[in-house]
């Protein structure tokens, strides 16, 4: 019998895999990866509030969070592919025009 | 109540004038020459001058009693006199930014600039106005994905697209964290109204509350540019095209400002003791990291990112005090730090036109150069840094006289130090303007006419609201009573 409490358990992981990997990796593209790992997670966290609850508006508003990751890859991926035109990297590390 | 559609649409309706100008903005962009791309910075002005004529007629509807305060579209945005006046700070700093994005070189007249800043200023009137979850997340990140764009507008300079990529990282990573605290909220209450979750968290484990608030915090922080989550704020800030930066600095911050203000006291009105204290401390780190940090910097822009973190932090002493006056306070302060920080920032935006650097030295002499410019600057740098009788003296004091009023008077006595401290680094910048002198003197400042446009209207808005202080207060007092 999968419960809410796995529901909520296996959402807390994902957030926290995509934390750490947030924190630890230098590649701007899997930091973003990382990003949306912990945008499902929130996802998955409404979706079982919603369901456990029997009330519809944290389903809906998943639909709402995907249209907003959707908006969030396409300028991101611009901003990237305009990083790496500019500096041949999307090493985080080697991003150091600005001081700081 | 069942609501007529025009109620609805009412609520909304300096959003709707300016979803109608971008879209009218996107016809007219196609349809001018190349030649003539400059005047649809005229046009954004046009759009954002309608939707403040609209949001004016509200406020004054909603002061003088008129109209009543209701909430609209299945309770995701509030119509009350607030979100007005928090539009109104929105609107006007979207004007003055595009009157000094006009003659701003490095730009490329296109008008995808101004329609972003449209749309970033139209997410702010959602952000000032929601009173749910959903609401606020989509309105936030409107907001969002608007200004990384912006801030990596210039694509070809690594240092703007540096820019934008790391405050988009920055900004999704913080926002999300903000989201998985709305569903912890969301799975405590079932509800996502602000009114109803204050009531179903009544009966919650304090523990709990305080875990979802302080994820919430984490978003709210990096709008505001509150310590610990300022990190993006000089590197953005730097990199970024002066006009956007001008614009982040006010406008996305009193947006932050706004959504803060509203969450706290209408949907956790019984954490309050704990939102108090964490407060408290964030005013207290953002304000003394920010002016201690600005002190060593010799970018002007950089400078300028440090005091507007340790503005922030004079912001949330109003927020930290948790009352009446102290909500007043800080829409007082937003109100009149939007003016003195774009007056500061055209004066940037006007000597990286003419010198092409950013860096303080390069005013020296400035004030023989350009006296209009240096008193200008003097203006906004006396009045960030709290001199009477300049207003934003009068704005410093009603935090603290608020934060004395609630029992936080340790904190009124760190504001006090750290007003000194600032103005230190104030005083470093009018140093360069009035007393170092350079072989550049006699060459003239150019100065565009939208650009004069924005430096008149923000200096004589500082002045004349020294003279009309307490009209203003009164006006944030009676927003203030809308919580």
């Amino acid at each position: 019998m999968v419960t809410l409490t796995h529901y909520l358990a296996l959402s807390a992981l994902l957030f926290g895999i995509g934390a750490v990997g947030f924190l630890i990796r230098r590649n701007a593209l899997i930091i973003f990866m990382c990003v949306e790992l912990m945008l499902n997670a929130a996802g998955l966290a409404f979706v079982a509030a919603s369901r456990y609850r029997g009330l519809l508006e944290g389903q809906l508003t998943v639909f709402f969070v995907l249209t907003v990751a959707a908006a969030e890859v396409a300028v991101g991926l611009a901003l990237m592919v305009a990083i790496f035109r500019t500096k041949r990297t999307t090493n985080v590390d080697e991003l150091s025009g600005l001081r700081g | 109540m069942e609501l007529s559609w025009w109620a609805h649409l009412w609520s909304v309706l300096p959003e709707i004038v300016l979803v109608l100008a971008a879209a009218l903005m996107m016809a007219v962009d196609a349809w001018l020459p190349e030649g003539r791309k400059r005047e649809l910075g005229y046009w954004a002005i046009g759009g954002l001058a309608a939707a403040l004529t609209v949001t004016a007629v509200q406020a004054a509807q909603l002061a003088g009693g008129i109209a009543v305060p209701y909430e609209a579209f299945g309770g995701s945005v509030r119509a009350d006199l607030a979100a007005m006046l928090f539009r109104v700070i929105f609107l006007l700093a979207g004007i003055l930014t595009v009157a000094i994005s006009m003659d701003f070189r490095p730009l490329r007249q296109s008008g995808e600039y101004y329609i972003l800043l449209l749309i970033s200023v139209l997410g702010m009137g959602l952000m000032g106005a929601a009173v749910n979850l959903v609401m606020l997340y989509l309105a936030l990140e409107t907001v969002g994905i608007a200004l990384y764009l912006l801030a990596g507008y210039l694509r070809d300079t690594p240092r703007s697209a540096e820019a934008g990529l790391k405050y988009f990282l920055f900004g999704v990573f913080s926002s999300t964290i903000m989201l998985y605290g709305l569903a912890l909220i969301y799975g405590f209450t079932g509800e996502i109204a602000y009114a109803r979750i204050a009531q179903a968290l009544a009966g919650l484990p304090a523990p709990a509350v305080m875990a979802a608030l302080l994820l919430i915090l984490v978003g709210f922080g990096f709008k505001v540019s509150a310590v610990p989550f300022h990190f993006w704020t000089p590197d953005v800030y730097e990199g970024a095209p002066t006009p956007v930066t001008a614009f982040i600095s006010v406008a996305s911050k009193a947006a932050g400002f706004a959504v803060l203000i509203r969450a706290m006291i209408e949907a956790f009105p019984t954490a309050q003791a704990n939102w108090v204290a964490i407060m408290a401390a964030l005013a207290f780190v953002t304000m003394t990291v920010g002016n201690l940090l600005a002190i060593p910097q010799r970018n002007l822009k950089r400078l300028l990112a440090y005091s507007s973190i340790a503005q922030a932090g004079y912001i949330l002493i109003g927020i930290a005090a948790a009352s009446p006056l102290g909500v007043a306070a800080s829409i007082f302060y937003l109100g009149i730090y939007t003016l003195m920080n774009i007056a500061a920032f055209a004066v940037a935006v006007i000597m990286t036109n003419v010198t092409g650097s950013e860096e303080i030295r390069d005013l020296a002499g400035l004030s023989r150069r350009s006296p209009g410019l240096a008193l200008a600057m003097l203006a906004a740098l006396l009045s960030l840094g709290g001199i009477p009788p300049l207003v934003g003296f009068f704005a410093k004091l009603l935090v603290f006289a608020a934060a004395i009023e609630s029992g936080l008077l340790w904190l009124a006595i760190a504001g006090v130090l750290n007003a000194m401290v600032a103005f230190y680094y104030y005083i470093m910048v009018a140093r360069a303007m009035y007393v170092d002198r350079s072989p550049e003197e006699e060459k003239p400042v150019w100065i565009s006419r939208p650009a004069r446009f924005t430096l008149w209207f923000t200096v004589a808005g500082v002045l004349l609201l020294t003279v009309l202080v307490y009209p203003l207060y009164l006006l944030a007092q009676m927003a203030a009573q809308a919580f």
